[in-house]
């Protein structure tokens, strides 16, 4: 029954975003905008959430998968599809062909996934985090010396395919995949390994092989979210994959609650306004040893950060979003 | 010929403030069993507290000045990575690692981004201004910098100090029990709160160190400029066996000669890139490191 209902929801979910997406020509762009990167970062922190939360791993490398994934769909959608579907493509055929490009991303960046976590994920705890965090500095460190897809000047003039249907008709169906991967059976595991690495070895479970499992899954979404955010945008950096944008994601899984994905849901929409609200807030001016100094609220946005990832390890470790008795999170 | 010898020079003087960096890591690893990523910030914070304290010597390049402003520095990051130890990392002792290592983030980024704000270092890079007199002087066609020169000799200083604190001391023989065996050193009357402190302020005054020979010879500095070196410095200690104070001094100066030699090959642009490909393989065929040794883990 569990089930047939969570089928229904995405079966509602994809309509409902059909249905935005026929009047979303109307709405004002920049709110637009804000509601579709709302979308991608609820892929992005649901599928870090397979790899932090619910396996119990730690990866500080998801803007470099996300970076794979804009790339090459980009890179498809840019050079490939005017060559294929000629310079005036139909409508049914340049959203298929957009689709198959945000899969190839998908998969290209669950490759990349799967070629850092077979070698790293014999690791455990922080090494994996500096492992992750430096397969995400390689990958930027390599666009940025690819000159086919701009270097470091970036890949410009993308066409703006990302709309509300593909945005939060992949998020429902991301967030479908991961929740009922985690539910079975066989997701079991993933919760095993994080509560007792060894005891789950013991009974029977390859750690290794869920390891890798989530590192190849939540790659794949993530370079899904790469594709959707490079055809949002229409053009790509390589230093908006920093490690700062990986640390964004982490902290909407640490704010959410660590294996816990509504609470991460709700996490990724607050975050994603955060900035905007930020944006809103007048500037204060004040001063300081007869100096004046301008408070501007943006600017402060990775300060506000790193404090929620403090307070919250101090005061809340189990994430703002839990009620329930606290799990045992793995060590 | 010549090249080869100025180049060996280059990565050893930059290997060297990678090696004083890379032994906060290590030392810290070795009593805690964690990553301190704020330590690469502790290296930033010593630039900066030797910029401030540049009128203190004078305004003048001299030596003794130079040495004020070193050991200053040196006690102002030690406090500081004492309090930071204090305040973030002991309410969490007997939590999970994960939440000490995600915690370690956070006070990262807030002394990164808060630095960057302009009512506390400001985000425009500083000069760091001269210390010491320093003069070029050549031997068979290389040249070579009297900063170059200082920094090896400094760091070959700060080593055997604390070779001898580590071995020769009472506290440095806590601290190695520590590191063997909280628990039972605890019994035996070690107050571990005491190692713990001290492990962090000789650390971070290695890394302060490291941070002003840094900006002697980069003399440009900004908040962030302690991630990149911090992040390289992390590799070494692993590449020399993390837990390993030679480990770390040898692991520091391999990674800077293997940077040099990059840098100077068509392959420069991929040089940030190098350190983490260095990290993947060392974990992959030698996950104890160079000097380190492999530990057998019970259940």
């Amino acid at each position: 029954m569990k089930a047939a209902r969570s089928k229904l929801i995405v079966l509602a979910v994809l309509a409902a975003s059909l249905g935005v997406s026929l009047i979303s020509p109307r709405l004002d762009p920049y709110f637009l905008d804000v509601i579709l990167g709302i979308g991608i970062n609820i892929i992005l922190a649901v599928s870090l959430n397979l790899i932090n939360g619910h396996t119990g791993q730690f990866s500080l490398g998801h803007a470099g998968f996300m970076a794979v994934g804009a790339y090459l769909s980009a890179a498809l959608t840019s050079f490939l599809a005017p060559k294929l579907l000629g310079a005036v493509p139909g409508t049914v055929a340049l959203q298929s062909f957009f689709f198959a490009a945000l899969l190839a991303g998908g998969l290209g960046a669950a490759l990349a996934g799967l070629l850092v976590g077979i070698p790293s994920l014999r690791l455990r705890g922080d090494y994996l985090a500096i492992v992750t965090l430096g397969f995400g500095e390689i990958i930027r460190v390599i666009l940025q010396n690819m000159e086919s897809v701009g270097g470091a000047s970036g890949l410009h003039n993308i066409p703006q395919l990302t709309s509300f249907f593909w945005t939060f008709g992949l998020a429902g169906i991301a967030v479908y995949v991961i929740v009922s991967l985690v539910n079975s059976t066989y997701g079991r595991g993933f919760i095993a390994v994080r509560d007792d690495e060894v005891a789950a070895a013991a009974m029977g479970i390859n750690p290794t092989r869920y390891k890798v499992t989530a590192f190849v899954l939540g790659a794949f979404w993530a370079g899904i979210a790469g594709g959707l955010y490079a055809h949002l945008k229409s053009s790509l950096n390589p230093t908006g994959f920093d490690f700062m944008r990986s640390i964004e994601i982490v902290v909407m899984v640490i704010l959410g609650g660590m294996g816990n994905t509504p609470g991460v849901i709700i996490a990724a929409v607050l975050l994603t306004l955060l900035p905007v609200g930020l944006r809103e807030l007048p500037t204060l001016t004040f001063s300081l040893a007869g100096k004046p100094i301008d408070l501007v609220w943006k600017e402060l946005q990775m300060v506000i950060y790193a404090l929620f990832i403090i307070a919250m390890m101090l005061l809340r470790p189990q994430g703002l979003f839990t009620w329930a008795p606290r799990k045992k999170a793995g060590e | 010929m010549t090249e080869a010898i100025q180049q060996l020079v280059n990565g050893l003087s930059l290997g060297s403030i990678y090696a004083l960096i890379a032994l906060g890591y290590t030392m810290v690893y070795g009593v805690l069993r964690f990553i301190n990523f704020a330590h690469g910030d502790v290296f930033m914070l010593g630039a900066f507290a030797g910029l401030f304290l540049y009128p203190l010597a004078g305004r003048q390049p001299s030596i003794g000045g130079a040495v004020l402003i070193l050991v200053l520095a040196m006690a102002i990051c030690a406090a500081i990575g004492i309090l930071i130890e204090r305040l973030a990392y002991r309410p969490l002792r007997e939590r999970p690692r994960l939440n000490v290592l995600i915690t370690a983030i956070g006070v990262s980024l807030l002394i990164e981004y808060g630095g960057q704000h302009q009512a506390v270092l400001g985000k425009n890079p500083r000069t760091f201004p001269d210390l010491l007199p320093s003069t070029n002087f050549s031997v068979g066609g290389a040249v070579f910098g009297s900063h170059q020169l200082i920094v090896l000799g400094l760091t070959l200083l700060l080593l055997v100090a604390l070779r001898f604190i580590v071995l020769k001391t009472r506290i440095g023989m806590a601290m190695r029990a520590v590191s063997f065996n909280p628990q039972a050193a605890a019994l035996m009357g070690v107050n571990i709160n005491v190692v713990i402190s001290f492990t962090f302020g000789l650390g971070s005054a290695l890394a302060a160190a490291g941070g002003i020979l840094y900006a002697m010879n980069y003399p440009s500095i900004e908040p962030l400029m302690g991630v990149m070196p911090g992040l390289k410095a992390f590799v070494a200690a692993v590449l020399g066996g993390i837990g390993s104070l030679p480990g770390a001094a040898l692991g520091g100066l391999v990674l800077g000669l293997i940077e040099t030699l990059i840098k100077s090959t068509r392959w420069s642009n991929y040089a940030d890139a190098v350190a983490f490909a260095v990290l993947i393989l060392i974990l992959l065929f030698r996950p104890a490191g160079l000097l380190g040794k492999t530990e057998v883990e019970k259940v």
